[in-house]
């Protein structure tokens, strides 16, 4: 027997609202999570049939008989969601069962047009696998392929208040999911919210989900329990749906933290229960009452024979795992010198990396490089809202640009403040730049020698303070020396002279 | 022999609602029915893997490749009410 676990549920509407107040909770409590998340595949197709995996299409026109469980039709399996799961699980360290099967779970709600999801019940795809989270590992329980439900749109919109029906498409119908469920292993919301941005983040590598959790493609379900501190014995738990971003995961453990204490403090009794995260008010919610509907009734799935994975398919899909960011966090501190914290920024996402490390092999300075990315090169994708991969700059555009910095021909700040921003919207190469704009950097000295020398002389005051060896002053002057340049003089050059003028 | 509560709460889970002469009769013959069903336990089935699916088959999949889709005036059609696009359906909700 597998241990019962919950599972995505329709949302069902508020039965009652438990108002919390905001009195500190004692610490006195451990808190016990465990995750459940629903990742969207990335696949074509959806899992039982042809239609099409296509957010944002029109109302029911990505369904046919098989999704919308007309009688008599048959599902048949996609074999890229069972590559997929096999993937992510290889991934994440799990044992891939060699036999599976699916099943059937029953329950009443209009965006489930079979009355039935299809699901794994006791013969989940993969099981006990790990994730590494700040060096502490969690254990992961299962891994299992399921089918994703309509979409309910509410009454209760300006434009049906006050209505008695509900709108249904059953476009997200059949999408593929995988549910991939940790131990209780968390220990505070911060671990929780490290612990779902890891696994997006290997999703995302792996890519067969793109973990965008505004969007809905990646849903975490979250377990929450109290228990004495020292205890071994973990407390009831409550569930908690409705979680649509990183802030509000680690935000919907706290809340649900101190709502729990509070009970047990004041000698109450924690109800099992799901409950419903309320983003405007930052509270949790209770969802249903009646638990009595928790009684899904599995049976194997009838219609869909089981499933063997074999070890040559296995091994054909291990070649497709790149190098994940945990391998790439080991390796950049010793390849490329960074330090932990840049790693961290450098690999959370593939494509950063991997431009990253082409920057490199284009013979870029390592340290360096990482320096530009996640300085003012991140800057630049945050305030345009795109990304690595999207914006115009290729890696060798950017190891051109470091080249010439290295080489002397242009300093840093010129660099930054001419080049790269039209290098990353306009995609045009440095050296056209800096012909264009007579960028390069002065290097002769004679032309240099003039500057120091007027801005030194028309200066006394702050020159008698730079010669009583007052280092400050010098930084005056380099500064007034670089804008009469035009940023162009050697900072280097500019450095030595004023030495050479005041000795 | 099932309970009268084992029904109602199968019928609840169904959606059913009975009358209390129907969870009667019903608990007669539900019980009769797993009572026939019960002869199974006496085979003896040491040593042998629980079946799934009678069929000898494994591994039947698709690639993932779209096949047409249907239109959706031909979907709707089903629906006893449509708006917008969408299927009506009566409010959930307690």
């Amino acid at each position: 027997m597998v241990r019962p676990y919950t599972d995505y549920q329709p949302i069902m509407y508020a039965i009652n609202v438990i108002v919390l107040n905001t009195t500190q909770s004692k610490t006195k409590y451990e808190v016990v999570i465990g995750l459940e998340v629903h990742a969207q595949l990335k696949t074509k197709t959806k899992i039982f049939c042809g239609c099409p995996v296509d957010f944002g299409a029109d109302p029911n026109t990505n369904v046919c008989p098989v999704c919308l469980g007309m009688p008599g039709v048959l599902p048949v399996l996609n074999k890229q969601v069972v590559a997929y799961a096999v993937k992510t699980g290889l991934a994440l360290g799990c044992k891939i069962s060699k036999h599976c099967k699916f099943d059937r779970k029953q329950y009443f709600y209009p965006d489930l047009p079979k009355n039935y999801q299809i699901s794994q019940y006791d013969q989940p795809i993969c099981t006990s696998g790990q994730l590494e989270v700040n060096g502490k590992v969690i254990g992961i329980e299962r891994i299992h392929m399921e089918e994703d439900a309509g979409k309910l749109v509410h009454a209760g919109s300006d434009r049906l208040h006050g209505s008695d029906y509900s709108l249904v498409d059953y476009n997200r119908t059949g999408t593929p999911l995988l549910e991939i469920v940790s131990k209780p292993d968390l220990r505070s919301a911060e671990e929780a919210k490290d612990y779902a941005q890891t696994l997006r983040s290997i999703l995302r590598y792996l890519e067969v989900c793109d973990g965008n959790l505004e969007e809905g493609s990646m849903r975490c379900d979250v377990n929450v329990s109290l228990m004495p501190v020292g205890s071994k014995t973990f407390g009831t738990r409550c569930e908690i749906k409705n979680v649509n971003s990183f802030k509000s995961l680690a935000r919907a453990i706290e809340t649900e933290t101190e709502r729990q204490s509070e009970i047990l403090d004041s000698g109450g009794k924690i109800i099992q229960e799901t409950r419903l995260f309320e983003e405007t008010s930052g509270k949790t919610i209770s969802m249903r009452s009646k638990e009595e509907a928790h009684d899904y009734r599995y049976f194997p799935e009838p219609d869909l024979v089981p499933l063997e994975i074999s070890q040559s398919w296995i091994n054909e899909i291990k070649e497709t795992i790149p190098e994940l960011p945990h391998d790439k966090k080991i390796r950049y501190p010793k390849d490329y010198s960074l330090s932990i914290d840049d790693t961290k920024v450098l690999t959370d996402d593939r494509n950063m990396a991997e431009y990253y490390e082409a920057v490199v092999r284009l013979g870029a300075n390592p340290k360096k490089a990482a320096n530009w990315l996640i300085g003012p090169v991140t800057a630049h994708l945050k305030e345009h809202k795109t990304d690595i991969i999207n914006c115009c700059m290729t890696p060798v555009q950017l190891a051109d640009l470091l080249g010439f910095i290295e080489k002397g021909i242009i300093n840093d700040n010129i660099a930054k403040a001419e080049i790269l921003e039209e290098l990353l919207s306009k995609g045009t190469n440095s050296e056209e730049i800096i012909k264009e704009k007579g960028l390069a950097q002065i290097t002769d000295e004679g032309e240099i020698k003039s500057l120091v020398k007027e801005a030194l002389e028309t200066n006394p005051e702050q020159l008698k303070q730079l010669k009583e060896g007052k280092d400050k002053v010098k930084g005056f002057f380099v500064g007034q020396i670089m804008k009469k340049s035009g940023g162009k003089a050697s900072p280097a050059v500019v450095n030595k002279l004023i030495d050479e003028y005041i000795k | 022999m099932l309970s009268k509560q084992q029904v109602e709460h199968v019928a609840k889970l169904a959606r059913l609602s009975l009358t209390e002469d129907e969870v009667e009769l019903y608990t007669k013959q539900l019980s009769k029915i797993l009572d026939y069903i019960d002869q199974l336990n006496e085979v003896n089935t040491k040593g042998i893997e629980p079946m799934t699916q009678p069929i000898p088959t494994v591994n039947v999949m698709r690639e993932d490749i779209v096949k047409k889709q249907f239109d959706r005036s031909e979907v709707l059609r089903n629906a006893p009410y449509e708006e917008y696009g969408f299927f009506r359906v009566p409010k959930i909700g307690e």
